[in-house]
């Protein structure tokens, strides 16, 4: 049902390069992983949280003095027993940070939290939310970004002229001039929908804040270490007085790692009421209440010669940011970039504009701004190569990136498969012959980021730590702060920790998910995990073997040439490889001549001088087989390859996964997930109305991986897994192109739109014909 | 509402509950029992993370009340495994990574389950369209469909692992 072949394939590993099962899986497929959902504490409350029904409104007063006299009610918060602390996870640039979460004296979107309650039940707590009485004062609201900029536009937040909360500019090259070789320019406006997280696990937290001023906080996170910060920063208390405890996570796509209502809400109660407090978002609230992928608006302007060489592009964006910043300010800067993927520009600009409106606020969603951007780019080259009779793989190729390709002022490419890509999806397509008349096959390319280089978060930390102890038996814990969201980063990290230590990943305990025990890391977002907690791993694992084999060579009196080496718990020369002793001896001796100390080894890993944005990026090209029914509009997808390139795998079984998982949702932003807004309000705020991919939507998904090796991951590693989110939309788009002739500039593609385009299509032939 | 006694079979074993009426299954498991490896993931009998089975057939355990499921056998996640031992089906996730933060795994493995326990022999699609009501977003449903496969074709069973 699928086929995974590895181009280029490497075996010098033992550990690395296999298939191997993710460690978790026990707990997983047992039911023994407890979630943030099942935590349940002795003389826990549950909270409940009082949401705005109005798009934009002044709160003039809460009354809840009727909720208190509810029996099994311990307490209500407002924003008036926080610090009212303005908090965003831009740190470093203190007008970006905009959001109170549990909102003092406005709220800006339908759902912003006004009050929490805790009791002794979730019901309890639910029914009193109806005897909190608030006073608003209706304010005028606006919904859409071009309307927001508008001069006469209702201001959102205080002194931000025009609604505009955030700008970015990128340019490279002289972009007029460039625009002046090409021998064609082709100009087009799109508009790209949000999409929700829908994570599994909704939003939640249990809090414990006890009479010494400690709290903990259970969480379904991306990123431990960021909520500590941020719940510091907002309770006005100190990083290391505050426990984050996030073992196992339901998911995540970029939706977990800002402060979120239940893990503000359940502290701020907590803090008050000296009881464990547990909220957890139910879907209507996760749907409306929480952030979402970033609608964007695209202007594209595209100049190329007659022979398909690409010279200038110059794109527009306005960005429906909602009524907070968010990650949205990265998003906005990510998509302008890898709208110049993966080919190179003579000349390049970027303008893009992140507007405020009274909606669910926006933020990063797997792709990160990319899919938006691709979706635009990647149809818009396709019809240039029809209207200038090429082929849309060859004009592709002459344009791309290629190894040790420097993006002026912004990146160096340091590894890049995709000219293999290229011939990859050829042969697929070749080999599927002629297509049944309602079907075509439409392609996409696009590269991906392996975690950012930017601190707005004003870490001093180093972005990934590790710490490898050895223990007498030679089992070794590994501690790192890299988290687990179902990624299989704690696998991916006990295989780099047991190929460069040379034992079994079986021998290896994951410590992650507690800021009290695991080192900071800046958490599971922009594939960052893999490249930068993967050499923090590599470099404490070496460290640690670098000491037992001091040992190691004291006591083997051999000449000074020759090296060792431990494989398989086996240390050898690695000239004599049948030479050597048992890796749990060499600890034993190892500790006895440290004086019983422990073997530790630390490892981090910081970028520096690497470009603007990522140390290493993926590619990656793919082909989706589509089929139209022309009377219902409705699209079903057959069949798929993807060509991809994320350096050296480290486990087949975990990318498979990731490349499979990230094109699912990447099908769904293109065709299914839709979320419409009246006056604000989201129409279709659950699982029966909200669509999305189900096992009889997905098709086949082969996948071709070329292996490259990046000199800047753990042996050769980088990302894979989101970059997958980005090629799919255009895909389909361009295989409708191909299919009836129509240019889909709207996603999710929705039947209806399919139907209208075909309407107007034949309307015109009809024209044509009758002028004739 | 006036309380009720009951008693509900989960796992083989039988316990006594003295729960409002109005109680889901899914919460009488969970809360009242104790057994949180069944998830809840919507409100609206759409994501099947609540799937258990009753009688051997699955069943979203947020769309029946407790008391509707007297005298029936339920089994949920925790009982597929037989002392220490993991049933074929879970061998068969584990061998094809058919789960990613798992969320989705418990009511996932029991329709799967539920679904070989009707169908020996099921093509893709009759594997498709037996857990065509279980979301999961994370792996894009082809690794379940080839590990059920697998589990079907007796891949995972004890004389072969």
């Amino acid at each position: 049902m699928n086929k995974y072949t590895v181009i280029n394939p490497h075996s010098k590993f033992t550990v690395l390069n296999t298939h191997v099962h993710n460690i978790d899986g026990v707990a997983k497929v047992t039911g023994r992983a407890e979630y943030t959902f099942d935590v349940k504490l002795p003389g826990m409350l549950y909270g409940k949280i009082l949401r705005s029904p109005h798009p934009h409104a002044k709160i003039l007063n809460i009354d809840y003095s009727r909720a208190m006299e509810i029996p099994g009610v311990y307490g209500v918060v407002t924003g008036k027993d926080t610090l009212g602390v303005k908090q965003g996870i831009w740190r470093r640039y203190k007008d970006l940070c905009d959001e109170q979460v549990l909102s003092v004296d406005k709220v800006r979107y339908i759902g912003e939290p006004i009050a929490a309650v805790a009791a002794i039940t979730e019901e309890i707590a639910e029914k009193a939310l109806d005897y909190i009485d608030v006073e608003y004062e209706v304010l005028p609201s606006v919904y859409e970004p071009l309307d927001a900029i508008k001069k006469e536009a209702p201001e959102i937040h205080e002194g931000v002229e025009r609604n505009i909360n955030v700008t970015r500019h990128i340019e490279w090259g002289e972009v007029e001039e460039a625009f002046g070789e090409a021998e064609y320019v082709r100009e087009d406006w799109f508009k790209c929908g949000g999409q929700a997280h829908m994570c599994m696990e909704t939003r939640a937290a249990v809090a414990s804040y006890t009479p010494e001023g400690k709290l903990t906080v259970w969480t379904s996170t991306q990123s431990a270490y960021y909520h500590q910060a941020l719940l510091a920063g907002v309770l006005g208390m100190r990083e290391g007085d505050i426990r984050i405890l996030a073992k196992y996570v339901g998911g995540g796509f970029g939706g977990k790692f800002e402060l979120d209502g239940a893990q503000f809400c359940s502290a701020v109660l907590s803090k008050k009421l000296f009881r464990p407090v547990k909220i957890v978002f139910t879907r209507e609230e996760d749907f409306i209440a929480t952030k979402r992928r970033t609608p964007m608006f695209y202007y594209v302007r595209t100049g190329v010669k007659k022979d398909g060489t690409l010279c200038a592009r110059e794109a527009k964006v306005f960005t429906n940011g909602g009524a907070y910043t968010g990650m949205g300010a990265t998003a906005l800067y990510l998509t302008g970039f890898f709208h110049s993927f993966p080919y190179r520009w003579k000349g390049y600009r970027y303008d893009g504009y992140r507007v405020y409106t009274n909606t669910l606020p926006s933020t990063s969603m797997r792709g990160f701004g990319a899919p938006q951007a691709m979706f635009c780019s990647e149809q818009q080259i396709e019809w240039i190569a029809a209207d200038l009779g090429l082929d849309p793989i060859e004009m592709r190729r002459k344009n791309s990136h290629h190894e040790g390709y420097e993006v002026p002022g912004q990146a160096t490419i340091a590894s890049c498969g995709i000219d293999q890509c290229y011939d990859e999806i050829r042969k697929w397509i070749d080999s599927k012959g002629k297509l049944p008349a309602n079907r075509a096959i439409g392609i996409s390319a696009c590269g991906f980021m392996s975690g950012g280089i930017f601190n707005w978060f004003d870490t001093p930390y180093s972005f990934s730590s590790a710490v490898v102890t050895i223990n007498q038996d030679g089992t070794v814990e590994l501690h790192v702060g890299a988290q687990e969201i179902g990624q299989g980063s704690n696998t991916t990290m006990a295989i780099i920790c047991a190929e460069a230590l040379g034992v079994k990943v079986g021998d290896i305990k994951v410590h992650s998910g507690d800021t009290d025990h695991c080192p900071a890391d800046l958490g599971a977002w922009g594939s960052r995990q893999t490249l930068m907690t993967g050499n923090a791993v590599k470099m404490a694992a070496e460290d640690a073997k670098k000491q037992l084999l001091e040992f190691a060579y004291a006591q083997s009196g051999l000449n000074i040439v020759y090296d060792l080496d431990i494989k398989n718990g086996w240390v050898h020369a690695i000239a004599r490889p049948e030479r050597g002793e048992d890796f749990v001896q060499l600890v034993r001796k190892a500790l006895r001549g440290k004086d019983g100390q422990r073997i530790v080894g630390r490892g981090y890993y910081t970028p520096h001088r690497k470009g603007m944005i990522s140390p290493a990026y993926s590619y990656m090209l793919q082909g989706v087989e589509v089929e139209v029914d022309e009377e219902t509009g409705k699209i079903k997808l057959c069949d798929s390859m993807t060509a991809h390139d994320c350096g050296q795998p480290i486990n087949h079984l975990g990318l498979i996964g990731q490349l499979e998982g990230a094109f699912s949702m990447a099908a769904g932003y293109g065709y299914l997930e839709y979320m419409p807004f009246e006056d604000g309000k989201l129409m279709n705020p659950n699982l029966v109305d909200y669509k999305m991919i189900r096992a009889t939507e997905m098709p086949p998904a082969n996948i071709a991986e070329i292996d490259t090796y990046e000199p800047e991951g753990p042996y050769g590693a980088k990302e894979a897994g989101e970059g997958l989110t980005n090629p799919t939309a255009a895909a389909i788009g361009n295989a409708l192109f191909h299919l009836f002739g129509i240019q889909m500039k709207e996603c999710p593609i929705r039947p209806e739109m399919i139907l209208n385009a075909l309407k107007e299509k034949k309307e015109k032939e009809q024209e044509k014909k009758g002028k004739k | 509402m006036e309380k009720r006694l009951l008693t509900l079979n989960v796992n083989g074993q039988d316990y006594e509950l003295y729960i409002n009426p109005k109680t889901l299954l899914v919460e009488a498991i969970r809360d009242h029992i104790g057994l949180t490896g069944t998830k809840r993931g919507c409100d609206t009998v759409s994501c099947g993370a609540c799937t258990v089975m009753i009688d051997g057939m699955a069943i979203k355990s947020c769309s029946v009340l407790a008391m509707q499921a007297e005298g029936y056998q339920i089994t949920t996640v925790e009982g597929l495994e037989v002392n220490g031992k993991l049933a074929p089906i879970q061998k068969a996730f584990i061998d094809n990574g058919s789960y990613q933060c798992g969320f989705c795994a418990p009511g996932m493995l029991m329709s799967a389950q539920a679904l070989l326990n009707e169908n020996k022999n099921p093509t893709e699609w009759e594997i498709r369209e037996g857990i065509e009501g279980n979301i999961c977003r994370c792996t894009g449903y082809n690794s379940i469909v080839r590990a059920i496969d697998g589990a079907a074709k007796g891949k995972y069973t004890e004389a072969k692992s």
